[in-house]
């Protein structure tokens, strides 16, 4: 892989060792930050070892918010997993039933009616949206600028949200995909009502664009900072906005277009300077590109069944073998690896979560840089600790 | 406690009449600030509780502090772990006088879902003392406002002196709470006796 020309100047030598030699006499000060740190998006800690202000080594600890889904989901039946899976990624619970409803499919061979599919890609395509929105605003938050852009995609989340309410019957949680097609039916209101909250979404992006994306503020603490280099994104198995804003063109409903996502024009925004304002630029420009897809989904909805009538939901027993459902979750490839020994529960049941595997490039990111840097470089990486923990 | 008919006449006059009590409890309900502290889910909500549509500010409640020496309240907001507890429990110990605490959702109550896992606790009210329980999972942000404003009821009806005196103005009282520990098999102490006494099974 080529460094590209316009690349900045701390590329020229990404060829660095792994470990930085402290300057000076060598006296290193050790901070812990977390579990209970503002910067940190839930229970997680770091610890930094620094030199004056740069960053020696980094420790991530994790495991302050490990809730034993695996263990509990391998003693539940198919169907109770799936408010389970509500949890892991508790700001995009959609997208999260979604991989766990494609996996079992998978596993079962089961086929999903045409109207589920168009109401799964808009559910998964809102909830990325508001992910997204919320991730940026969370970002903004740490760099100091208290309140005001979290507000601004708080607003935003909780028109989305009132929308899932109105159909799942939760804000958060909605626990709405089931194995072979969607618990309930969006009636046409529900559908007006969507056409009208996206309408006001381009404004909006619009607005948190002009607000933020050419803040010089912004621009100086974020441009050149927290470099992933692409070929390490590779090896580290990174996935989602933080792959691509290493310039990596990979986007897994393009690769593998699950459901009906190669219905949808839709282009695929890639990073070149590999670094935080990249990462920020990149989900400003796929919340542009969802909204897209959602506005052709509302206007080709079908009529029909949302579930299969002859799909079992409850009490099935599928035969043994093994299946793994994957999608392109708003913070990279979220995965259920499922293994049934044809007993009603699954006798193995691993999540590939997108924000554990994004965060091992964490220390790489971060060495030399300010310890004020890892805050930020941290926050562009989006975690949820529930899915990192499970 | 000054007889209201006579405090609505002397304030016809311009004079206001009240007990320190009632001042300096006033005074506590409409400033709490709150703990910038999240665990898990909850910890959302509890966010989008203090945005532009919920607005926690017409609470007095909006200056969340990321340090627990400058709050007056904690939200457990989230699963409490076997990992994080001893935290909990110290930045608890950490947080000056008067304090009070919510505990928020499913999770911190009792375990919620996660009840059956082996790293969970059954219930933060275990090791420290909470003063109003919010059911859900998550709760709705009403209901966090709804907690708040129970809190805030209890606030007001506390008395300085007596028996019912809050810690803080009680010698005897107690300041520190122990901190678990993880022992060989489960946190050590498993509980703390003088917050929860250990249930009695009727069989």
């Amino acid at each position: 892989m080529t460094i590209p020309a316009h690349a900045p100047e701390q590329l020229k030598n990404w060829n660095r060792p792994r470990i930085i030699e402290p300057g000076g006499d060598g006296d290193l000060l050790e901070v812990a930050m977390g579990p209970h740190h503002p910067s940190t998006h839930g229970v997680f800690r770091m610890d930094v070892a620094l030199d004056g202000e740069r960053v020696i080594r980094l420790k991530p600890v994790f495991g302050y918010l490990h809730r034993n889904h695996e263990k509990i989901a391998e003693s539940v039946s198919y169907l109770a997993s799936m408010p389970y899976t509500d949890r892991l990624d508790y700001i995009c619970s959609l997208t999260n039933n979604w991989a766990y409803a494609l996996a079992v499919e998978k596993l079962t061979s089961q086929e999903v009616p045409e109207r589920a599919e168009y109401l799964r890609v808009i559910l998964g395509e809102l909830t990325r949206i508001q992910n997204h929105a919320s991730s940026i605003g969370f970002l903004i938050q740490e760099m100091g600028a208290s309140g005001t852009p979290l507000m601004y995609a708080f607003r935003e989340r909780e028109k989305i949200l009132d929308l899932f309410e109105a159909l799942t019957g939760s804000r958060m949680m909605c626990n709405y995909m089931r194995f072979g097609g969607c618990r309930v039916d969006a009636s046409a209101a529900w559908l007006d009502a969507a056409r009208k909250v996206v309408a006001g979404l381009p404004g909006f992006v619009d607005e948190f664009d002009q607000l933020l994306s050419s803040n010089e503020i912004l621009m100086a603490r974020t441009q050149g900072v927290g470099i992933l280099r692409p070929e390490l994104a590779v090896n580290a198995g990174v996935t989602g906005p933080m792959l691509r804003a290493s310039g990596i063109n990979y986007d897994i409903r393009k690769v593998d277009s699950y459901g009906i996502y190669n219905r949808f024009p839709f282009r695929v925004p890639l990073g070149d300077h590999w670094d935080v304002y990249d990462r920020f630029m990149i989900r400003m420009l796929e919340m542009r590109e969802s909204i897209k897809i959602v506005e052709q989904a509302l206007k080709d909805i079908p009529a029909g069944p949302v579930m299969d009538p002859k799909a079992k939901i409850r009490g099935f027993r599928p035969k043994a073998g093994e299946a793994y459902g994957r999608i392109e979750a708003p913070k990279g490839e979220l995965g259920f690896y499922l293994i049934s020994d044809g007993g009603p529960n699954p006798y193995r049941y691993r999540v590939r979560p997108p924000s554990l595997i994004n965060l091992t490039v964490l220390e790489d990111m971060c060495l030399g840089s300010d310890i004020a840097d890892v805050v930020l470089i941290f926050g562009s990486v989006d975690i949820v600790l529930g899915e990192v923990d499970r | 406690m000054v007889d209201e008919g006579l405090k609505i006449e002397l304030g016809k006059q311009g004079v206001f009449v009240t007990t320190i009590e009632e001042l300096y409890n006033w005074g506590r309900k409409s400033s709490i600030w709150p703990m910038q502290f999240g665990l898990a889910c909850c910890a959302i909500e509890m966010i989008a509780t203090t945005m532009a549509r919920y607005d926690l500010a017409r609470f007095g409640a909006e200056v969340f502090r990321p340090s627990p020496r400058q709050a007056d309240m904690m939200i457990i907001s989230g699963t409490v772990t076997k990992k994080m507890a001893p935290q909990v429990v110290r930045l608890y110990n950490q947080m000056a006088e008067p304090k009070y605490v919510i505990a928020m959702g499913a999770c911190a109550i009792s375990g919620g879902p996660f009840k059956q896992g082996y790293n969970v606790l059954k219930g933060i009210d275990r090791y420290i003392p909470v003063d109003v329980h919010i059911p859900g999972c998550p709760p709705r942000p009403e209901a966090l406002l709804q907690a708040f404003m129970t809190l805030q009821k209890k606030i007001e009806a506390q008395h300085l002196t007596g028996a019912g005196r809050p810690r803080h103005l009680d010698a005897e009282g107690q300041g520190e709470f122990p901190v678990p520990v993880q022992g060989e098999h489960d946190l050590e102490p498993t509980s703390n006796k003088g917050v929860w006494p250990l249930p009695v099974i009727i069989r």
